[in-house]
């Protein structure tokens, strides 16, 4: 489904990703996890088009596709989606308005047709009580003034409307109790499926003990230098990102 | 300049002694009075140049509600409705609120008329407002709102000013007074709209006493070839509270002049405002808050979108006098140009003579924020519906800040249409 192969890209001149590799099939679901710093934030940023991300070399392909030649609304059309680590605000659209353009855009250019109103506002609301937010923030504009865990249910809300076919979890974890890492967990867990794919980016092995993930990388200067599975994530938790680097010079 | 005093004086109607007092004070007072050039300050970005030319007396009109393209917010309340300035009983109506008495000026029994003649005008520094000398000079139906002592109107109070199309642009005066008596409370809102290239002289007097709270809102939905003069003064006795919300859709000319006078401790202010403009409109909004007393507040945002070939001025002056300490005041004017060629002329005017307060201004004129552009896109949503999208919630978030939500219902689509955001979903119902 996603095909990474030496991807190198960096930010106002400066190289983060150094030949990155990594190959998800469809119904997998991948972890990543690594120190600050290692490049975890900047392979979202990059997957989802973010404008002074630059590529300088290497190749992505997205379901049969050269990910990186489409805009960013292509990618989304195509079923990628980003769990942002910090959601932006935007005041004055509604939460409701924004999630119906959202979700008409990418029906649309899939060749669905369009919910009708009253059926959308069902679903949208069926989608914030499965996150377990409150109906009043459909109408509240998108994020503003939500808290860190209110925004990232929000980000979780539009990925089940979005019904993504591969869905990138930019650090949702953090910041997050752990009644709110259970309903993103369950979240996440409801739509696993054998044709959708996630990717967990993540600095704690926490959010692991509730998403149980096929395979584990371990990030660290803009490379993948180990991979394994969910045992590996033990592994880091009990020695951690320390261990690796010992292990490198060694 | 063409002589704007004219046609209204054809059109003269008889007039009870005060009135005709009045009349004549202002006559005298424009006719003596220099106007204002660009070489004047507070005219810098603004040319009068389009009143250059002859205006014919408004006619009455008999058109229905239909035929006028008359499309007013369902506010539930009073509502009186002026045709070309002539004052329409048929489209009018009354809802009866024994906390307010509504008449026009021509109907005020003794004791109304009293009031009237005590409180007109003495808000509005004549000599600094010739276009308020004019408005005097050819007052003929105005419109008094009083507001009784330790009352609550039940209701949203509307006026309505909307022009028809006329063969010869036609020359419209306007005038509203509203006295909130000490402790009242209430809800006004003034409504300008209609057609053709008619110019209107507009002037609004808002007088609250110690503890009245009242919300105004001041609409102009008025059509692209619209000349629009006009101004807003009000006083604030003690702990007074005043939320002033203005809109302006564009017009070929549109200066309105806002002051805000807190005159008692502890009154205060909210100031909103947005403007759209585009082809080649122009508005300018002149606003000057007067804190003449300690322990007053004013919070006051203007926002405004100008593409094409349009411009804009705003202009906030905000004066703390040596006595007014502990003043909190707080003026943002921010603004989105979506055209290389559009304009423009942002101005905070900070005179601050108190040692003890607290003042924040800002103003820029900026493009859309990329983060919010790329958020949008993520999901799925095409970057010019996004950039639709984002000018909408821009202007939208000072919509979202009115507490009438019948005026935010009746508001909403027409951004989303002004913008051609494609918004299926009545956010309102959205908690349903």
């Amino acid at each position: 489904m996603l095909s990474i192969k030496d991807l190198h890209a960096e930010v106002e001149g400066k190289n983060i990703l150094k030949g990155l590799n990594l190959e998800i099939r469809e119904g997998e679901v991948h972890a990543i996890m690594g120190p600050n710093g290692s490049g975890k934030s900047t392979l979202g940023h990059v997957l989802s088009g973010r404008p002074g991300y630059e590529i300088t070399q290497g190749s992505v392909e997205f379901l049969g596709k050269d990910l990186l030649e489409l805009d960013t609304e292509e990618r989304a059309h195509l079923g990628l989606f980003l769990a942002f680590q910090y959601p932006v605000e935007i005041p004055g659209v509604s939460n409701m308005e924004f999630l119906k353009a959202s979700v008409d855009a990418v029906r649309e250019s899939q060749g669905a047709s369009a919910y009708d109103t009253v059926g959308f506002m069902r679903r949208a609301r069926e989608a914030c009580t499965a996150v377990d937010l409150d109906q009043a923030f459909l109408k509240r504009g998108v994020n503003e003034g939500f808290s860190g865990g209110e925004k990232k249910r929000n980000e979780l809300m539009q990925m089940m409307l979005l019904e993504p076919r591969l869905c990138i979890l930019d650090e949702t974890d953090s910041g997050l109790d752990i009644d709110a890492l259970q309903v993103v967990a369950s979240g996440v867990n409801a739509m696993r499926s054998e044709s959708r794919s996630f990717l967990l980016v993540t600095h704690y092995q926490r959010l692991l003990d509730y998403i149980e993930p096929d395979f584990v990388h371990v990030l660290a200067d803009g490379r993948i230098i180990r991979s394994g599975d969910k045992s590996l994530a033990l592994e880091l938790e009990a020695k951690g990102y320390s261990w690796l680097d010992d292990g490198e010079v060694a | 300049m063409a002589d704007l005093l004219t046609p209204q004086l054809n059109a003269e109607t008889p007039a009870p002694d005060w009135l005709q007092a009045r009349r004549l004070a202002g006559r005298a007072a424009w006719e003596s009075s220099e106007l204002p050039t660009r070489k004047t300050e507070a005219w810098k970005y603004t040319s009068l140049f389009a009143l250059q030319q002859p205006f014919m007396a408004a006619r009455e009109s008999a058109e229905s509600a239909e035929e006028l393209g008359l499309e007013l917010p369902q506010l539930a309340g009073s509502r009186l409705v002026f045709v070309n300035g002539f004052w329409r009983e048929d489209l009018s109506e009354i809802e009866p609120d024994a906390a307010i008495e509504l008449v026009r000026f021509s109907e005020a029994d003794q004791s109304q008329a009293a009031l009237i003649a005590q409180h007109l005008g003495s808000v509005v520094p004549g000599n600094k407002h010739p276009f308020s000398a004019l408005n005097d000079a050819v007052l003929a139906d105005g419109v008094f709102l009083r507001i009784l002592k330790g009352s609550k109107a039940a209701r949203p109070v509307q006026l309505v000013w909307h022009n028809s199309p006329q063969v010869d642009a036609a020359i419209n005066s306007q005038r509203l007074l509203v006295l909130a008596e000490q402790h009242s409370e209430a809800t006004v809102v003034e409504h300008f709209s209609g057609q053709g290239h008619s110019f209107t002289n507009g002037l609004t007097e808002l007088i609250l006493a110690a503890g009245a709270t009242l919300s105004h809102s001041r609409l102009h939905l008025e059509s692209a070839e619209a000349l629009h003069v006009g101004g807003l003064h009000a006083a604030l006795e003690r702990d007074a509270t005043l939320n002033s919300f203005h809109v302006a859709f564009g017009g070929k000319l549109k200066r309105i002049d806002i002051v805000i006078n807190h005159l008692g401790q502890g009154a205060h202010c909210q100031l909103d405002g947005m403007y759209l403009l585009r082809g080649q409109e122009h508005v300018d909004y002149h606003t000057c808050i007067e804190h003449a007393v300690p322990h007053c507040t004013t919070d006051e945002t203007f926002r405004g979108i100008v593409g094409d070939k349009a411009s804009a001025v705003f202009n906030g002056r905000i004066h703390i006098h040596p006595d007014a300490q502990k003043t909190r005041a707080e003026l943002s004017n921010k603004n989105l140009l979506t055209s290389a060629t559009a304009e423009v002329n942002t101005k905070p005017e900070l005179e601050i003579y108190a040692d003890d307060v607290q003042c924040a201004h800002g103003a820029t004129v900026a493009q859309l924020d990329e983060s919010m552009l790329h958020y949008l896109r993520t999901r799925g949503i095409p970057a010019d519906e996004a950039l639709v999208l984002l000018s909408y919630g821009f202007i939208n978030a000072l919509v979202e800040k009115q507490r009438l939500e019948s005026l935010r219902d009746y508001l909403k689509p027409r951004l989303a249409d002004y913008f051609g955001a494609a918004l299926a979903v009545d956010s309102d119902d959205a908690g349903g």
